[in-house]
């Protein structure tokens, strides 16, 4: 059995391992485009403020690891897939047969059409090559402007703060995660981050960017300030990579479309990660979540199909958690809510709290926090587990910090005499 | 053969000795608020239920992990985070679905029960045996093990 997998990020990487437990056997090759060893671009953020260095960011420890599992690290890039032939093309001719293949391509940043996104001064936050031209120009004093507050652009905010730099922040969005985070907890971000010296523009976006001289540019937005900048940093979304399937019949939409099994429109080829658009637990649709846990999970789930000991998954929850200069916030499922269902909500602006739990019937459907660091994750274990909450329901409804408390309750007998 | 936590709720007083002992052994000052163990209080029940990681199978706090700073030692089973690697994403903490690996503010990474080392303070520490390390097949800490990981359709077959 030859497995084939196309991508060397956390997706196809938890594939491999999971294939090789699943299959002693089998042959397994994992194919990258990228320069380094398979690593993860969610450490960026910690290699751009010298917290790690670039191995420091490595999925496993590439001298080891790969090797003892007999998993096959490639580095090349894969030009075309012959379904047909059950083959794929290499960069350098060469081609290689599959099995099975599992696409887990991912996702790269994209850009509005702003003039002058092609100064030397404009920068995306994706790769490790990426960070190395960040780190470059976001020296200590210098002036910084980030064309995006969403999730990854909030993650970049904290390491540009760290580094020293007069950060400025622009948002179309009228605040701060506006996918992430409802008006009055994006509004808590906002306020802290002005209150440590970032300069917001929300309900704003950029007009274009042009030489300044001196290895500055100049950024107009469209509330009619002008910002001198060293460095802008572009955090304005990601698409899936679908081109390699493009001529491929396979079914595409906003990413590769996948079922329950991963296992996409040919039964042959499974999509993992970024790149593919499963489902959801919340909603049962199909959607691109671009988030870590869910590229894992995927991995796993595509994995343990391919080696036809899976079953059909229940969809992964989008969830996310943030620290924005310390402040931390996290979002799970259906935080914005479901019509007529009930939510509970404590907000204390002044210490920077804030928890939203939004129900449908006695169930947790979705969640939301800001200032909360312990155990946050028991929210998506209350709503992944469906859990009846009974008279918790009424009893979170009154006390939302109540969680832990809820979730002990009603999956432990008190007592198991 | 692995030993484990057996937790027994109907015998906690909620005397706190377990946080006690472990944030001693773990930050070397007796400060409840950073133990890796926690008693929930019931007061409508007038009941506690001393709570922590499970060391459960599916570890989804270690696969989510995207720098490998969660491993299996091998002689306990447990799984612990390694503070060289660990660069406090927080990502576990969001995936673990027990809420049992918190992040510290104190440290900057991420914390949880790693068992002492095959030596648990909780255990040796509670009056009332509500904690005992023990290798039982059947333990109350396997039965809270069990209904948790029923809780959750992980609806993906045991390979
Ligand atoms: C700065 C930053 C911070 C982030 N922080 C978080 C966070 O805190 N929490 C979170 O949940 N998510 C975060 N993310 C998102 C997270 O990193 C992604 O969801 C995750 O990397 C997806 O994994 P993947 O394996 O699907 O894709 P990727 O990690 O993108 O890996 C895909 C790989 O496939 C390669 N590839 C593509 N096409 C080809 C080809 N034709 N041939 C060969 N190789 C190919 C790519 O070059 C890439 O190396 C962050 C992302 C960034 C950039
Ligand atoms: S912290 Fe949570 S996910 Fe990790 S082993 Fe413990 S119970 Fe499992
Ligand atoms: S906080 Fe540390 S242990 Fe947890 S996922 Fe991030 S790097 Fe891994």
């Amino acid at each position: 059995m030859q497995h084939l997998i196309i991508g060397a990020g956390p997706a196809g990487v938890v594939a491999a391992e999971t294939l090789r437990k699943a299959d002693p056997d089998a042959a397994i090759a994992i194919i990258g485009d990228e320069p380094e060893p398979p690593y993860s671009r969610m450490a960026i953020p910690y290699y751009l403020i010298n917290n790690i260095d670039e191995s420091g960011t490595y999925l496993r420890d590439p001298k080891q690891h790969f090797g003892a599992l007999n998993i096959e690290v490639v580095q090349q890039r894969v030009d075309k897939i012959d379904t047909g032939g059950k083959s794929v093309t290499l960069a350098d001719g060469s081609s290689r047969s599959y099995d099975k293949l599992l696409v887990a391509t991912g996702s790269r940043p994209v850009s509005p059409p702003i003039p002058g996104l092609d100064l030397p001064q404009v920068h995306s936050c994706w790769t490790l090559e990426d960070a190395r031209n960040i780190i470059k120009l976001a020296q200590p004093g210098s002036n910084v402007v980030l064309i995006g507050a969403g999730f990854i652009g909030c993650i970049i905010l904290e390491a540009l703060v760290k580094r020293g730099v007069n950060l400025a922040v622009v948002e179309t969005g009228n605040r701060m995660v506006p996918r992430m985070l409802d008006e009055k907890a994006g509004g808590l971000l906002e306020t802290w981050c002005k209150n440590r010296g970032i300069d917001v523009h929300t309900s704003c976006s950029v007009e274009g960017i042009s030489d300044a001289g001196d290895g500055q540019v100049e950024v107009s937005l469209s509330d009619g300030s002008k910002l001198g900048a060293a460095l802008v940093i572009t955090a304005t979304g990601v698409k899936a990579n679908t081109d390699l399937v493009a001529d491929s019949g396979i079914e595409v939409d906003q990413g590769i479309l996948v079922n329950r099994r991963m296992q996409t429109s040919n039964p042959d080829v499974y999509a993992a990660g970024d790149v593919a658009q499963g489902v959801d637990f919340s909603t049962g649709n199909f959607e691109v979540q671009a988030i870590q846990p869910t590229a894992t999970d995927h991995g796993r789930i595509a994995a343990l199909n391919m080696a036809g000991q899976g079953d059909e998954h229940h969809g992964t929850l989008n969830m996310n958690v943030l620290d924005t200069v310390g402040l931390v916030s996290c979002s799970f499922g259906l935080w914005m809510g479901v019509d007529g269902g009930d939510s509970a909500h404590l907000y204390n602006p002044e210490e920077f709290q804030y928890i939203n739990l939004q129900f449908d019937g006695d169930h947790l459907v979705g969640a939301s926090s800001v200032g909360k660091t312990q155990h946050v994750g028991v929210l998506r274990g209350l709503i992944e587990s469906r859990i009846h909450l009974g008279e918790w329901k009424q009893r979170l409804m009154q006390d939302p910090t109540a969680i832990m408390e809820a979730y002990v309750a009603c999956t432990q007998e008190l007592s198991y005499h | 053969m692995q030993k484990s936590l057996n937790i027994d709720p109907g015998k906690c007083t909620g005397c706190l000795q377990c946080e006690m002992a472990c944030s001693y052994e773990h930050t070397g000052t007796f400060n409840p608020s950073r133990s890796y163990i926690k008693v929930f209080t019931f007061h409508h029940e007038g009941r506690f239920a001393p709570y922590t990681c499970t060391q459960c199978d599916e570890a989804w706090c270690m696969r989510a992990c995207p720098v490998d700073a969660i491993t299996v030692d091998m002689a306990t089973g447990a799984k612990v985070v390694h503070d060289d690697k660990c660069v406090g994403c927080k990502v576990c903490t969001i995936a673990c679905p027990f809420g049992t690996i918190n992040y510290s503010q104190a440290t900057g990474k991420v914390v949880k029960c790693d068992l002492c080392g095959g030596d648990p303070q909780c255990a040796a520490a509670c009056p009332t045996d509500a904690i005992t390390y023990v290798d039982a097949d059947w333990t109350g800490y396997d039965r809270m093990l069990a209904s948790a990981a029923k809780s959750l359709p992980s609806a993906e077959a045991t390979a």
